[in-house]
């Protein structure tokens, strides 16, 4: 009796397991391929960029490198306005997201204590600009009032308080942080200075996290701005500016310096390796900075 | 200032000075927390409100020397001159044709994948295909502009050339009218599908597992389950997006639009803020780029407006 029982379970669990296989395999193989999908365009620049100039140029590189040069990134080193785009990348982008915590930080508190006293108003005129927005032309004609145009401002004032990241922080704080812990606060003495500083914001890490990497990488990665308000100094290109002249509308020569770094006669090479330069610090970085991203997305998603 | 304090007997609540006196209390306990909003209303107001004043330029004869208060007001005058322009209908249709395509094919893909990475159990296979489908969303329209020309360039393309090793001939992805259009939509696709799982893959994670026990007991397979248990309970979610994205369809990304332009493809490519560059930044036409930029302002404004009463009166999140 027990003999056929278990005969009987396993010839049910088989068809069972058999249909699962099936789903399994063809889930497994579909996600396998998107994700394949969204990393192939770096795969197959980056082996370009890696190649010996002849397999570009003769189309051979698909997904591996065909030979080994780093010719062209050290050319692209060895261009000084690219370099100096970065730098101006990096200044820009850690300045304005330094400014623009500070702002945030500040406006999202205030904002999320029920005893400041037409908090409505105040939250309504900052959000308000978030649904109707001036337009290019006002915004340019303002930073041309304020002599802003062609300066390291005009990239870091103008966006560096964001109501949606304000938005998302002001939640934060006023559902993460227990009410209770800030009448504490007030009935030992301390100012909303002191309860900022040394209860809300310790208690509030990851969401900083958060904000901070949205004000970063979304000012590392925007290029309208500087593409309107940047015009005669090109010493103030930021990098993504740089790289739309350079090999999206192929405006710019490449101005390598020093004629000892190995003659490239085709300009797919250089570009892929460019096109490299500006992403590897980004792909570097972002496995890292995943979490926080999709962690503040989420809090974004569920309003007060 | 002197302050007198009220005699005992007439201490009625509302007297002036008992309530200067609660005001100056308040002040004295919570001045922190005006002084922590002064640095961002001005910059709102400087920023934001300082630009709102440029806006008087769309009912106004604007010329630069004379200023926004020296040029003569001429009503609607502009606004007619906008609409009557020969761009301005191709250039709405555009961005109606390229948000409303892009809605279409990108709407649905989010929710395809995160039904499908619901499925996969394997934590670290989960993750690593997570990792990669979250990556084109971290990346600017310049670098995705780049690996767009790398790939489907005519000549030395890789898809291109893939096609030709097959025996296929060389397809124009971003130098044809036609093409552009698909190479558009499909490179939109590839950057947003993955991202936008996140707050599908959430509402999924707040599905109860009792229900799917149930579905289970009744001999519900896997893709009943899916069917009858995990799109019902995200539903909302799904609607919600919906909704927020048609309140959209009059916005447009410009930097996308700028990275992937070219002068071989042209048709569908003038939208509304490509337009407004021309003729704002390029030509010197102020007036009239920044009244149809207030058009477009506008517009966006009420369809988002009235996307977030219609998700809020069907009982779902808003996003106002």
């Amino acid at each position: 009796m027990s003999n056929t029982s278990v005969v009987k379970k396993k010839k049910v669990w088989t068809a069972a397991r058999k249909k699962d296989l099936v789903f399994d395999i063809i889930f497994y193989t579909l996600m396998a391929l998107i994700s394949l999908i969204c990393l192939f365009p770096f795969i197959h620049v980056f082996s370009k960029s890696i190649s010996e100039e002849a397999a570009v140029i003769a189309n051979k590189v698909v997904v591996f490198p065909k030979g080994f040069s780093l010719n062209a990134y050290q050319k692209v080193f060895a261009d000084k306005s690219i370099m100096r785009s970065m730098w101006v990348t990096i200044v820009v982008t850690v300045t304005f997201t330094v400014i623009g915590m500070f702002l945030t930080v500040c406006a999202a508190y205030a904002l999320s204590r029920k005893e400041l006293k037409g908090r409505t108003v105040m939250s309504f005129l900052i959000m308000m600009t978030m649904y109707f927005v001036a337009g290019t032309i006002p915004d340019y004609l303002l930073m041309n009032n304020l002599h802003m145009l062609d300066t390291w401002w005009c990239m870091i004032l103008p966006l560096c308080f964001a109501p949606y990241n304000l938005m998302i922080m002001k939640n934060n704080f006023s559902s993460n942080i227990p009410d209770s812990l800030i009448e504490s606060g007030v009935i030992d003495g301390a100012g909303h200075f002191r309860i900022l500083a040394s209860i809300v914001l310790p208690l509030s890490k990851p969401i900083l996290a958060s904000i901070a990497l949205f004000y970063a990488v979304g000012r590392w990665n925007a290029y309208q701005d500087a593409l309107y308000y940047i015009k005669q100094r090109v010493d103030l290109r930021p990098l993504q500016l740089k790289l739309y002249y350079l090999v999206v509308a192929a405006q710019e020569s490449f101005q390598a310096e020093g004629g000892n770094v190995g003659v490239l006669t085709n300009p797919e090479v250089l570009k892929s390796a460019c096109v490299m330069f500006a992403t590897l610090p980004i792909i570097c970085i972002y496995p890292f900075i995943q979490k926080y991203f999709v962690q503040g997305t989420m809090v974004g998603a569920v309003k007060g | 200032m002197k302050q007198k304090k009220p005699a005992a007997g007439n201490a009625a609540m509302n007297t002036p000075e008992r309530r200067r006196e609660s005001r100056r209390l308040y002040m004295k306990k919570n001045w922190q927390l005006y002084a922590l909003l002064v640095l961002p209303l001005l910059f709102t107001i400087i920023f934001k409100f300082g630009a709102y004043a440029g806006l008087t330029i769309a009912f106004k004869d604007y010329k630069v020397a004379k200023g926004y208060a020296g040029s003569p007001w001429v009503g609607f005058e502009i606004f007619q001159k906008v609409f009557s322009d020969r761009r301005f209908g191709p250039a709405v249709w555009n961005t109606l044709l390229l948000n409303v395509l892009d809605l279409i094919f990108s709407f649905p893909m989010p929710i395809i994948l995160a039904l499908i990475l619901n499925e996969i159990r394997c934590k670290w296979f989960k993750r690593v295909s997570q990792t990669l489908l979250y990556l084109p969303h971290f990346l600017s329209w310049v670098i995705i502009g780049a690996l767009a020309y790398q790939l489907f360039q005519v000549g030395n393309g890789v898809v291109n050339v893939l096609i030709q090793k097959v025996g296929g001939g060389e397809v124009p992805f971003l130098q044809s009218d036609g093409w552009w259009l698909f190479t558009y939509i499909l490179i939109g696709v590839w950057q947003t599908m993955g991202w936008g799982t996140i707050l599908y893959l959430a509402a999924i994670t707040s599905v109860s597992p009792e229900l799917y026990e149930a579905a289970r007991v009744d001999g519900a397979g896997r893709w009943k389950q899916c069917l009858h248990v995990t799109l019902p309970c995200i539903r909302g979610t799904i609607v919600t997006l919906l909704i927020m994205n048609l309140g959209k369809v009059m916005q447009g990304s410009f930097e996308r639009i700028y990275a992937l332009m070219n002068a071989k493809a042209t048709k569908y490519t003038t939208t509304i803020p490509v337009l407004v560059f021309r003729w704002g930044i390029e030509s010197g036409k102020l007036s009239e780029s920044t009244a149809l930029g207030l058009f477009q302002s506008v517009i966006g404004l009420i369809l988002v407006v009235a996307s977030d009463y219609i998700a809020k009166r069907l009982g779902e999140d808003g996003l106002i």
